[in-house]
């Protein structure tokens, strides 16, 4: 096959790949830093409460985790789909889901009032939970993926395993995702979650946040060690971006939709949609506007290398924005423990729930995203995972 | 001369069995836990322990059944408050003041863990933490929470918190810390020990007896009888979570 | 770690059977009665005794595991502290935050982390009604409740 003549290169460690890698270790180290101070002080010095109790680092962490699975996108679109096109770039999107996945649980772990019970979590299984589940998929989908990535390694394998290995991946990553939706989705108590549109509506944003990511990093690599990459590549992978896109707009609409239906529901979308402050703006202005209506303009009415990029950067943004709002507006909405009665009297019922994120916390969220880029620029620079060019020529050539 | 030891190498040993045998002296043996007379020594399953608010008893300015939890728990102390926000202040039981939105009647009654049947916080734990007894108490192992925070995620009724900062002196029967989530336990170890839960008694001695305490299993318990004479709602029936905490004259 | 800590305890504690003075820290004083099994058996196998009892009063509820002794209810940690609580020089008992701690003396010298008391007080309780079953003519009993309870309602 023509294919195999990709020829794949570690990273060269220039002045610039330095760098990097010393700003990404600066925010790690101030990542330990911010968790040492909340781990010795409890989680009294975060911004987070007994109304809030999952804060910014919980959207930092899942935007990593729904982002990890997209990644395996291109992946997944040259071994399962057969898409010649993508496959010199399927090693590097394994690579980039793992890293992703594992700075997004980083995160998470170390938010936990207990973080030195992580041993308990991967022994201890409550399999009502899909918590508990998804410590599984999580796990696994690490252990998957890199068994994924070997095959595709492997010298002289004929290619139908890589393609069961793709195929493998695939599924999981959609077990992964559907079961990182249904934290949310299965949360009966909260109008804000109890929805079963969670689970695909988190595929689809999986789809697109995980693109960007894999668009931004891969470029920035490729510039770091000036391999050329295509102009035609660059500008199909930003209409593939802005289709996915489009399909999370549309996921959102159809989940309002569903919501201002049910009476009961209507004082939570009226909050997000109308009166919610931050949440309206961060909701219409970022995640609608921003991370949705102007990515999708640019890469389909002005196709070129530059809207790309900026597509993906506005769609990291705009993604960001649209975890924030699920995670921190749905628990700012107040719970209507007593329908019917007006609250007089009470701790903190029947009114929005504030928040301001400390520092710490926006330390550790980056801490996250810092150890995925790094992992990722390491992994690079240690294994063959990165082809030299990907240049449109190249790829005719090949083609 | 009673030997812990060898209980704890028996208990151990059968891992799991329903009674633990306790030796006495060498070759004689007592079946600790079969009796009668232990009844009130460990959770039973017959029963399922329940409370009965009436708010029409309840008055709006008495705060017992709250400064009584606070005693008998340990939480909410002035020394804990001046670290940490209003918003991450432990509240295991809560007084509310409602108005009936279209008669304007105002009552007001206790809130606190409404130790559901079907707990949801029970069945998103992931590690077991989140436990319901055999007796219908619900409340939180705290030796094996990881302070992931996902059951006061799913608790309708904000029954939970996180303990933001580090506690020290602690009540002895009731051990709180940095990390792990805690709510009202319906005071099981008063309970294990025959005694009736200190909000309870705490309302009774202010003379408003507005929370009535007993077994819902027993269909001759003065609980289970007023549920029958008289209508009571459950707080969000809707999620027909079946509480055993239960309202009437809201 | 369970074999750990029972290696550590062979080597170290448990040496001869008699001799305190062969211990490689100087343990505090302890008041009260000594354990019917015996301080070797103690040093080696107290963490299998907490865990134990920890489950059974946790999830099964059941505190009154001595019926018969004057305090039936001997499943807390708490109670460790009655006969192992130590003073400073005032004369206040220190808490684990002190390195003359009973439970720091060995713990600090074998390395081994100890979990219990991010939650539980370590310094002897003021407060033991709870050690005791109620019985009925205790008004906050369960019985005398619903006996009273009963005459109300029945009135």
């Amino acid at each position: 096959m023509a294919m195999e003549q990709t020829i794949y290169r570690e990273l060269k460690a220039t002045p610039g790949v330095w760098q990097v890698a010393a700003l990404l270790l600066a925010f790690l180290a101030a990542a330990g830093g911010a968790w040492f101070y909340m781990e010795h002080h409890g989680h009294a010095v975060t911004g987070m409460n007994n109304q809030i109790v999952w804060g910014l680092p919980h959207v930092f962490a899942i935007f990593l985790i729904v982002a990890a699975s997209g990644a395996l996108n291109v992946a997944s679109i040259a071994s399962v789909f057969g898409e010649k096109a993508y496959k010199p770039m399927a090693r590097f999107s394994s690579l980039l889901a793992i890293t992703l996945l594992v700075g997004g649980l980083a995160v998470v772990v170390l938010d936990l009032g207990r973080a030195d019970r992580l041993i308990v979590a991967m022994t201890t299984y409550n399999f009502t939970s899909i918590f508990a589940w998804n410590v599984l998929l999580y796990n696994g989908f690490i252990v998957v993926v890199a068994v994924y990535l070997v095959l595709q390694m492997m010298r002289r394998l004929d290619y139908k395993w890589v393609r069961l290995g793709g195929l493998v991946a695939f599924l999981w990553r959609l077990a992964l995702t559907t079961g990182t939706g249904s934290i949310f989705g299965w949360l009966v108590a909260r109008p804000g979650y109890d929805a079963a549109i969670m689970a695909p509506m988190f595929i689809i944003m999986s789809f697109s946040f995980g693109l960007a990511m894999f668009i931004l990093v891969l470029v920035t690599l490729f510039k770091l060690n000036d391999r050329p990459i295509g102009d035609e590549l660059l500008k199909r992978l930003g209409r593939l971006l802005g289709v996915f896109a489009a399909a999370v707009v549309y996921f959102a609409i159809v989940f309002h939709l569903s919501n201002l239906y049910a009476t009961e529901h209507g004082a939570y979308e009226r909050f997000i949609l109308l009166n919610g402050g931050i949440y309206t703006l961060l909701f219409w202005g970022v995640q609608i506007v921003l991370g949705g209506l102007i990515p999708i303009a640019l890469v389909f009415l002005n196709p070129s290398r530059s809207s790309t990029l900026l597509a993906s950067i506005l769609v990291v943004i705009g993604g960001f924005a649209q975890v924030y709002v699920i995670v921190i507006g749905g628990q700012a909405f107040p719970l209507e423990i007593f329908p019917g009665y007006e609250v007089l009297e009470g701790f903190h019922e029947g009114v929005v729930n504030p928040y301001t994120p400390s520092i710490w916390e926006l330390m550790l969220g980056l801490g996250g995203v810092a150890l995925a880029l790094f992992a990722a620029g390491l992994g690079a620079k240690v294994l063959r995972v990165l082809p030299t060019n990907l240049s449109d020529a190249n790829l005719a050539a090949k083609g | 001369m009673t030997n812990r030891a060898e209980m704890t190498r028996r208990d151990i040993m059968k891992s799991g069995a329903a009674a633990a045998t306790l030796t006495l002296a060498p070759g004689v043996t007592l079946m600790a836990f079969g009796g009668t007379a232990e009844a009130a020594g460990r959770a039973d399953a017959g029963k399922r322990w329940g409370l009965l608010i009436d708010a029409s008893k309840c008055s709006e300015d008495c705060n017992d059944c709250v400064t009584a939890c606070k005693v008998e728990n340990g939480w909410g102390k002035d020394a804990e408050h001046g670290h940490i926000s209003d918003e991450q202040a432990p509240e295991w039981i809560r007084k509310v003041t409602l108005k009936d939105k279209s008669t304007g009647r105002t009552t007001s009654a206790p809130v606190m863990c409404q130790h559901c049947e079907e707990p949801p916080c029970v069945d998103v734990c992931p590690t077991g933490a989140s436990m319901q007894r055999v007796d219908g108490i619900v409340l939180v192992d705290k030796h094996i929470c990881i302070g992931c925070r996902y059951c006061m995620m799913a608790c309708p009724y904000k029954a939970r918190s996180f303990v933001h900062e580090t506690i020290t002196d602690q009540v002895e029967q009731s051990p709180r810390g940095k990390g792990t989530v805690e709510s009202c336990n319906l005071c099981a170890p008063r309970i294990d020990s025959g005694r009736i839960p200190a909000c309870v008694e705490a309302c009774e001695n202010a003379g408003h007896s507005a929370i009535l305490f007993g077994d819902l299993k027993d269909p001759d318990s003065p609980i289970s009888k007023a549920l029958k004479q008289y209508p009571s709602v459950a707080l969000r029936d809707d999620f027909e979570l079946n509480p055993g905490v239960r309202y009437t004259n809201l | 770690m369970r074999l750990v800590l029972a290696f550590l305890a062979a080597i170290g504690f448990a040496g001869s059977a008699a001799a305190d003075e062969h211990l490689p820290v100087e343990l505090p004083h302890a008041t009260g009665a000594p354990h019917p099994e015996g301080n070797d058996y103690w040093r080696i196998h107290h963490m299998d005794m907490l865990l134990h009892d920890r489950d059974l009063t946790m999830r099964e509820g059941i505190r009154n595991v001595m019926p018969g002794e004057d305090e039936p209810i001997q499943a807390s940690l708490g109670e460790c502290f009655d006969c192992h609580g130590v003073q400073d020089d005032a004369g206040n008992y220190v808490t684990f935050e002190d390195e003359r701690h009973f439970c720091r003396v060995c713990h600090d010298y074998a390395a081994v982390e100890v979990d219990c008391f991010m939650c539980h007080r370590s310094t002897p309780s003021e407060t033991k009604e709870l050690r005791i079953m109620a019985t009925p003519d205790d008004p906050s009993s369960i019985e005398a409740y619903l006996a009273r309870v009963s005459g109300e309602m029945s009135e």
